[in-house]
């Protein structure tokens, strides 16, 4: 495949079947349950985001919101920041990240690899006080910039207008999708375009559940919901927990050699389960997943190398893995 | 019926610091009745109008309430059931 330029390289990622952890879904004995990953990590900055960022980005210039000069302000965790920041350097604009403090170091390097400015918000809050904190930068910085993914329909757009249809075009068959539940971008966008092709589809979310030290002083009244997300276009969603999370990511390592972040472990987690379900009630399945990232950021937590699951849990505790 | 209740931390308050307790209940409703006997209080923190607060999430063995029959979602003996506060997720 050949490209003009690295950023026409977004996109038209592998749709690859799973065989082993295919065969491996309880009850799946008639091979009606297939499992297919979507490899994200192959985009040019190793992650889905490339996608919703470049097309935040694009639709911007378009309309005139961004133009040559100015200060792109995110609240993130890493991978939109990573992304944004490397069209930034690329396109010539600034790029000032919020994230919470208790993210990898590799994330951190690689913004500042790219050339992003990095403001820390407070490890408590996790994602929701790096919004807040956004919010409020913009308001005093009214010339910055801020493309907000948790509200911003071109987000969900990249995926309706380029992951759904991939997916379709190589697998016709899909009757689920499962991704991960944070801007809530991806399962709008691609739920929404499967569900206008598909009928019958089921679209699945997985949210991670972090520990304590994550939520610990989070309040019930001043909780977040992303301005895009819209529960009508999911038919179930699934919290999952750091072990299980930890435990997928090391199996597709191990039974498939997928080198995946642990984000997509809890996806994987989501997609056994809903396999699961259809192979006891005897349906077809071709069950699409997202592999989010490879695990390059997450290797100083240790998990991929430690003696067990218990030990590679213990090694993620507090830190924000999705 | 025993359920197993997971407590977030800020509803510890409630529950002398436990992470979980056990209730009673057919469905989400009724197992939300008895912690409140249990627990004095906890209810009001989950419920609003007899439905679930919007920043509350609750979780029976994994999958949301809310995509199954919200308060009205059916209990068995063994059930694990999770209470968590609404996040930005896996924000990317």
């Amino acid at each position: 495949m050949r490209y003009d330029s690295p950023l026409e390289a977004v996109g038209n990622t592998p749709l690859v079947r799973l065989p082993r952890l295919s065969a491996a879904v309880p009850g799946n004995t008639e091979g009606l349950v297939s499992l297919w990953a979507k490899l994200e990590d192959r985009n040019p900055t190793g992650s889905i985001k490339d996608r919703p960022a470049l097309h935040m980005i694009e639709r911007a210039e378009a309309d005139g919101r961004l133009t040559p000069g100015c200060t792109i302000l995110e609240p993130t965790s890493g991978n939109t920041g990573i992304s944004l920041a490397m069209a930034a350097k690329l396109k010539g604009y600034r790029m000032v990240c919020v994230m919470p403090e208790n993210t990898s170091e590799e994330r951190r390097e690689l913004l500042r690899m790219w050339g992003a400015e990095i403001i820390p918000s407070p490890a408590a809050g996790g994602s929701n006080t790096a919004v807040r904190i956004a919010k409020e930068i913009a308001a005093e910085h009214p010339d910055w910039v801020m493309l907000y993914q948790y509200g911003n329909p071109d987000n969900a757009g990249a995926h309706y207008t380029g992951t759904g249809p991939e997916i379709l075009a190589d697998l016709p068959t899909v009757t689920h999708f499962v991704a991960g539940l944070g801007t809530t971008g991806t399962l709008m966008g691609v739920g929404r375009y499967l569900r206008e092709k598909v009928p019958g589809v089921k679209i699945v979310a997985a949210e991670p559940r972090y520990d304590d030290l994550v939520y610990g002083l989070r309040n019930l009244d001043e909780g977040f919901v992303p301005e895009l997300y819209d529960a009508e276009v999911l038919t179930t969603r699934f919290s999952v927990g750091s072990a299980d999370a930890v435990r997928r990511t090391r199996e597709l390592l191990q039974q498939e050699g997928i080198f995946a972040g642990v984000s997509t472990g809890a996806i994987l987690h989501a997609a056994i389960g809903v396999g699961r379900k259809a192979a006891a009630a005897g349906e077809r399945a071709d069950i699409v997943f997202v592999v989010a990232d490879g695990g390059w950021k997450y290797l100083s937590t240790g998990i991929y190398t430690a003696e067990s699951t218990e030990a590679a849990v213990e090694a993620l505790q507090g830190q924000l893995w999705a | 019926m025993a359920i197993e209740v997971r407590i977030p931390t800020i509803l510890r308050t409630y529950t002398d610091g436990a992470k979980a307790v056990e209730g009673n209940g057919s469905n989400i409703g009724e197992l939300f009745t008895d912690l409140d006997a249990r627990h004095p209080g906890i209810a009001a923190r989950l419920l609003e109008g007899g439905e679930l607060r919007r920043f509350v999430n609750v979780y029976l063995n994994d999958e949301d309430v809310r995509f199954l029959e919200g308060i009205s979602t059916a209990l068995a003996d063994g059930d694990s059931v999770t209470i968590l506060p609404a996040v930005a997720g896996g924000s990317r």
